[in-house]
């Protein structure tokens, strides 16, 4: 794709430049200002989720309870799963889509840009009211981030949480909203569908995802909240309904939540992976239909999640199968990356080094999936640490990988500077060394029975747990390092051309480095 | 799916606002004093974060609609309201879906398995072996086991239509032709307002506006039946449990779209806005009105006759 920027010289062009101090960042409506508050706001939520997840792996660290009783443990764990997920890599992708998208499209900005720095501005909203929770009588949420029925609706201070999820919803929905509609209606001419960049494309689907689950997770906590305070009986089987209900209305957005946290994250390898290969990407338009499809999967195989629960079995034979076909378009996603790879003229930055992991980590992921989607196989994973093993090999090399390689990729763009492409190497050695040390035990430990959310566990399992803490430490740390590099990078470094890096393609290589404040007020033709 | 704009026609960025950052802490106000009120911790900041978020969307869409009579939107602009509206209205429909799901879950699963039908059904046996599947349960099966003890009540009566002789008395069947007939009205009103007549259109949203609201106060008279004659509550079991939940959220939202219709009438009436092409306003008020009714079929089909 090459494209031509036109230059109008409009004498009605009265710039608004950014506002001086904090109020630049608390009433912007240019989407870049938005998509650097979500990724410091992710970043922020990454390191007190890591926080959490250190406070964790210290307790499990030996066998006894050493540091907490078993109810700040079940807090932590709790917080540390909603942050990552709700203020972690959900706002991560959300800003990446920010930045992107209408420099991709070559848009002028997003389609609603004060309802986008609305979207923004309610997540502190709602993490302040998650988090007040932690100096109120009863504490923090302990009932996982799953929060089952029974345990969920007969817990102290759960009506912050319900509204604070309420919330992260409103402002769920309103970005993706803006996101479909920026992406439908504002593209420059000439850029068809199918030659739209596919960090794009997967943002598409997601928003799309997003928009079809979120009120669905609202409906859930609504149910709950009733039954906590209102008498209902929606999850009382005494009255008529069943627990069970729950899972079933929560999986429904769980599923797809999965997915909307791993598809901007096919969407980013792919661009790099061609760019550092120096060759197109294999299969475009194949990936589109991959994402499709897995999209379209997502929303009948929730009750993988419930194997256990004691279903008919038709439909534990349903969702067995269902599951196990999201392999096929996730493994033609596999399949051309590496062929685009193949033969290709490789050059290993920082970047491509988190890429490159991500496909190998996500794709041991994967497998732990299909074992998992097995169902007799999964009566005995079922919430063990295999489990816990399983979904980290998808989010932390998977989504958060990602975004580290995203981060790197673009950060010249936005900030005009190379980022030190030694620490960027040594960070990404570090992530991977402690991601697998961290990680990969729990793979062990779970086949060999381990259950999940417990403070304390028995013997046979020391070793392996105090591997993982050890790794989980690691890793923890070398995120300062991230953090340092990317403030540096903010700051001083070697000035970045437009171009970036020799291989890339796409519309937000033809602006200047940094981009201007304002990009595409006129949108160039695409051929 | 058209990108083609005309060109040097720029797509309007609004300069920075204030409006949303209000509005967010709005919301904290809204949802700190939603959880506090829950739990009884009292009242105050509920009333101050509703009054809030009120008063901050009525002034936003104040700005919206004076930007777009000061000329600032684009053909491409409106194009991204049509879009806008019509995602936003799917993601209601999927929020009801969850409610809909659920009810279909316990009249289909929950209620035979508590019944005793099936594999799954041994549980419901040993614990309220009493219990019969019916639908509406009218007798819990907490309330099968312990009598008159019980803790969860079932109603003395359904909302069902009981016999046919009752037709003329019976409250849902007015609440539907009301409804029905004002999807007919609004878009009476669409047609006129295209003809560019704006008396016959100030007629039939005027109309449409007034179904709206006897539809609401039908709707409370229903409840107050319910639970002043008919034991019908949210505490008794299931069947109330969702009968109010669905059409109570059902109510909520024809609050909302008729409070959405009479802002429209407003304007057109009293500030003579819209034109023949232009009238998002009033188009977008129209789907979710649409969207309010068709949700209300379902209602009528699942929840008061099937």
């Amino acid at each position: 794709m090459s494209a031509v920027v036109e230059n109008h010289n409009h004498h009605d062009d009265h710039h608004h430049g950014p506002k001086k101090g904090i109020m630049r960042w608390l009433t912007t409506t240019n989407h870049k200002d938005i998509g650097t508050l979500y990724l410091w706001f992710s970043f922020a939520a990454f390191l007190l989720g890591g926080a959490f997840a250190m406070g964790i792996r210290a307790e499990l660290f030996e066998p006894g309870l050493q540091l907490m009783d078993p109810i700040r443990y079940n807090q932590l764990v709790t917080m540390h799963g909603l942050i990552m997920i709700f203020g972690g890599v959900m706002p991560a992708f959300v800003g990446l889509a920010n930045w992107l998208i209408p420099l991709q499209i070559g848009a002028p900005d997003m389609a609603m840009p004060r309802m986008n720095n609305l979207s923004f501005w309610l997540l502190p909203t709602a993490f302040a009211i998650l988090l007040s929770t932690a100096f109120m009588e009863g504490g923090m949420p302990g009932f996982g981030w799953t929060f089952y029925a029974p345990l969920s609706t007969n817990y102290p201070n759960v009506a912050y949480f319900v509204f604070a999820i309420h919330i992260m919803g409103a402002s769920s929905i309103m970005g993706s909203i803006n996101v479909i509609v920026t992406i439908m209606n504002m593209r420059a001419p000439g850029m068809t569908l199918m030659k739209m960049p596919l960090f794009v494309w997967s943002w598409l689907i997601t928003a799309y995802l997003l928009i079809a689950v979120m009120p669905v997770l609202a409906g859930a906590v609504t149910m709950l909240l009733m039954d906590a305070y209102f008498g209902t009986s929606f999850f009382d089987a005494a009255g008529g309904g069943d627990p069970v209900l729950f899972q079933h209305v929560f999986w429904f957005f769980g599923h797809p939540e999965v997915y909307i946290m791993i598809l901007p994250a096919f969407g980013i390898t792919s661009h790099i992976i061609s760019t550092f290969s120096r060759k197109p990407l294999f299969g475009h338009s194949s990936m589109v239909y991959a994402m499709v499809s897995i999209a379209v999967l997502s929303f009948v195989v929730w009750a993988h999640h419930m194997f256990t629960v004691g279903m008919p079995l038709v439909a534990e034979l349903f969702f067995m199968w269902a599951t196990m076909l999201i392999a096929i378009p996730t493994g033609v996603k596999v399949f051309n990356w590496c062929a685009t790879i193949f033969k290709g003229s490789i050059t290993y930055e920082t970047p491509m080094l988190f890429s490159i992991a991500f496909v190998v980590l996500f794709t041991i992921g994967g497998f732990s999936g299909l074992m998992l989607a097995i169902t007799p196989a999964d009566f005995q994973y079922h919430d063990t640490y295999f489990v816990v093993a399983h979904f980290h090999y998808v989010l932390v090399p998977g989504a958060v990988f990602s975004i580290m390689a995203a981060v790197y990729y673009w950060l010249p763009k936005w900030t005009g500077n190379m980022y030190d492409e030694k620490m960027g190497r040594l960070h990404f050695w570090l992530s991977f060394a402690g991601v697998n040390i961290t990680f990969f035990p729990q793979h062990f430990v779970g086949l060999a029975g381990m259950p999940r959310r417990y403070a304390d566990y028995a013997l046979q399992f020391a070793e392996w747990n105090a591997v993982s803490s050890v790794g989980a430490f690691l890793f923890g740390l070398s995120q300062l390092l991230f953090l340092y590099i990317v403030v540096k990078t903010v700051f001083a470094g070697k000035k970045a051309t437009p171009q970036v890096w020799d291989g890339a393609d796409g519309l937000e290589w033809t602006v200047d480095s940094p981009a201007p404040y304002h990009t595409f007020d006129v949108p160039p033709k695409v051929k | 799916m058209s990108t083609d704009t005309t060109s040097h026609q720029k797509y309007y960025v609004p300069e920075s606002s204030s409006i949303p950052i209000v509005f967010a802490i709005a919301m904290l106000f809204f949802g700190v004093g939603a959880a506090d009120a829950v739990m009884g911790k009292g009242t105050t900041l509920l009333f101050i974060g509703v009054a809030t978020v009120i008063g901050t969307l009525a002034y936003w869409w104040s700005v919206v609609i004076r930007e777009s009579h000061a000329g600032l939107d684009t053909p491409q602009l409106n194009t991204s309201y049509v879009y806008g509206m019509a995602w936003f209205i799917f993601s209601e429909v999927m929020f009801f879906a969850a409610f809909f799901g659920a009810l279909f879950y316990i009249r289909t699963f929950s209620i035979s398995w508590l019944g005793g039908e099936g594999d799954k059904g041994l549980a419901g046996e040993l614990l309220w072996p009493e219990f019969e599947a019916t639908w509406p349960p009218m007798i819990t099966p907490e309330e099968s086991l312990m009598g008159d003890q019980a803790v969860t009540k079932g109603p003395d009566e359904s909302m069902y239509l009981h016999s046919i002789g009752n037709l003329g008395t019976w409250l849902p069947l007015y609440n539907t032709i009301v409804l029905l007939t004002s999807s007919g009205t609004v878009h009476f009103a669409h047609m006129a307002l295209k003809e560019n007549n704006r008396k016959r259109f100030n007629f039939w949203l005027g109309i449409t506006v007034l179904l709206a609201f006897i539809f609401v106060i039908l709707q409370a008279l229903e409840y107050y039946e319910a639970y002043a004659h008919l034991g019908l509550t949210l505490n008794t079991g299931v069947y109330g449990t969702t009968f109010f939940m669905l059409t109570g959220f059902h109510g909520m939202h024809v609050l909302i779209g008729g409070i959405f219709l009479a802002t429209q009438l407003t304007r057109s009436a009293g500030y003579n806005h819209f034109t023949d092409k232009e009238h998002f306003g009033f188009e977008a008020a129209s789907w979710y009105w649409h969207f309010v009714d068709v949700v209300w079929v379902c209602l009528f089909l699942f929840v008061y006759i099937l």
